[in-house]
């Protein structure tokens, strides 16, 4: 469904994606692991069209992505919950998510909003409240609705567990891997490696700009490298 | 009494001016944090091109609609070779390049135009209507009318219409509105036509009444700017009641103390609004969380 070959991208002069190879097959939950500064959130930047690319190609159910604008690529099924949640503060919970299917203005948008009050019940209760005011796990549950509210065949998704309470980084992940079910290929960002691995089919590592090491997420939480590197164990 | 009513007519329709002109802020700001100072050489160019137009022999209502979509041409303009170009810049420098602009946009005119005061005539003539022992100008009442109309139609815009939602959100988060699918380079065309073109229209409105010039621009801009402050930076209510409210300061200021006087009294009564409501009279204030 997506195919990455040789990215590389750079912030100025400084390179920090040195040709990135992955790819994510439909209906996988994939997940890139690294630690901070590995280049993984660039990488998610690169594939939404809001970083440039310096070299490589990037192709999304079989189309090339070059030359396609940031804000044509959600109409293609390839829609991002941002690092940061990066939520409309100043709008409400529902106007988030009613944005969130900006290019839709059918009678699936009020299902889609009632599929994701069902799989965060806390937004409903504060959908007339100024997201701005909610709390870190709130935010992020919101983040990921008003992506799911896009209608992608693929979701990016970038640290859904920065920041968070280990008990709220439980519930995000069982919703993402859930998300399966629903037929949402998933390509998952995260530092918090144990935790990805779990919920993901394969894994990539990712270290200073470059793939090290990738297979069946499984095998990857075996790995005794891994382990010590990213589990602590 | 009617001195009363007197003043406060020349306050509501010199206010709904200063609300036009307050609106035209309203809808850039909200796109993209920028206060645009060029907003009051919209005004200076609906008035002028609807007088040069008119006086090359159109009739009237053709020659203030050329002006105004002359205006919000030249507004996308600005957008296009001047704003766009330093996408990501701080909001300051985005302001000083508004600056700029402005004393572009009206030194063009002095070459274009001329340095003449122009006027053209009112829309439904001049007798004064008498109201309660005053008298107000049938212009009056288009000006006024316009202004609660724009006020409406915006209001409905960014409240009702999911297009005005994602002119909010690009202000609130660009990166956000651009991974929605929201194409940001637009919202920020419309919001500079829109006005643009609603600068224009206060132009081609308060000219018979105001009389305009290339140099009139400044002083609507900082008018109108003291009432977006005063209203709530962002807030079309606020920017209505704003607008009206500088306007009725400064006639009354004008009638019962001394015109000199009238410019001091608007500002006066910003500072000690700022100072207690830093908000503005309708703002809300902004919680987030990070």
């Amino acid at each position: 469904m997506l195919t990455v070959e040789g990215l590389r991208s750079r912030y100025g002069r400084i390179e920090v994606l040195h040709g990135i190879d992955l790819h994510v097959d439909s209906g996988e939950i994939v997940t890139v692991v690294g630690a901070n500064g590995a280049g993984k959130t660039t990488l998610l930047r690169c594939l939404s069209g809001v970083q440039p690319v310096s070299a490589g190609q990037i192709t999304f159910r079989g189309e090339p992505l070059a030359g396609v604008p940031a804000h044509r690529r959600p109409a293609r099924g390839l829609t991002q919950s941002p690092e940061g949640r990066q939520i409309f503060t100043n709008l409400t919970v529902e106007e988030n998510l009613r944005l969130g299917a900006f290019l839709y203005s059918d009678d699936r948008v009020e299902k889609d909003m009632q599929d994701a009050f069902q799989m965060f019940p806390i937004l409903r209760e504060k959908r007339n409240l100024a997201a701005g005011g909610l709390s870190g796990g709130q935010q992020q549950m919101l983040a990921m609705a008003r992506a799911l509210m896009g209608r992608p065949s693929c979701l990016l998704l970038d640290e859904p567990s920065m920041g968070l309470a280990p008990i709220i980084v439980q519930q995000i992940f069982d919703v993402v891997s859930g998300l399966k079910a629903l037929g949402v290929t998933v390509l998952l960002v995260e530092q918090n490696a144990f935790g990805a691995l779990k919920i993901a089919d394969r894994g990539y590592v990712m270290e200073t700009g470059q793939i090290t090491m990738q297979g069946p997420a499984e095998e990857l939480i075996a790995d005794p490298r891994i382990r010590e590197a990213y589990l602590g164990i | 009494m009617s001195e009363l009513l007197q003043f406060l007519f020349s306050g509501l329709t010199v206010g709904a001016v200063y609300a036009l002109v307050a609106l035209g802020f309203t809808i850039i700001y909200n796109a993209s944090d920028v206060v645009n100072f060029a907003q009051g050489e919209f005004v200076m160019l609906g008035g002028m091109i609807t007088w040069f137009a008119h006086a090359a022999g159109l009739p009237l209502p053709l020659a203030a609609l050329i002006a105004i979509v002359a205006t919000a041409a030249l507004g996308v303009a600005i957008n296009k070779l001047a704003i766009e170009p330093a996408r990501g810049a701080p909001v300051v420098s985005l302001i000083i390049i508004t600056i700029g602009a402005s004393v572009f946009l009206q030194g063009a005119a002095q070459l274009v135009f001329d340095k003449q005061i122009h006027s053209f005539p009112a829309f439904s003539g001049d007798t004064p209507l008498r109201i309660g022992g005053a008298t107000i100008q049938p212009q009056s009442l288009w000006v006024i009318g316009g202004a609660l109309l724009v006020f409406v139609g915006l209001w409905l815009f960014f409240t009702r219409t999911l297009l005005g939602r994602a002119v909010l959100a690009t202000s609130n988060n660009r990166l956000a509105a651009q991974l929605v699918g929201i194409n940001t380079n637009f919202v920020m065309t419309l919001s500079f036509a829109l006005s643009a073109g609603i600068g224009a229209l206060a132009g081609v409105l308060a000219t018979p009444i105001t009389l305009t010039a290339y140099n009139v621009g400044i002083g609507f801009a900082l008018k109108g700017f003291a009432g977006a402050m005063l209203g709530g930076m962002g807030n079309p209510k606020g920017a209505l009641a704003g607008g009206f409210l500088i306007g009725l300061i400064e006639a009354l200021t004008a009638g019962y103390l001394s015109s000199t006087y009238k410019e001091a009294a608007a500002f006066v009564v910003i500072l000690l609004v700022l100072f207690f409501m830093p908000q503005g009279l309708f703002g809300r204030k902004s919680t987030e969380r990070v």
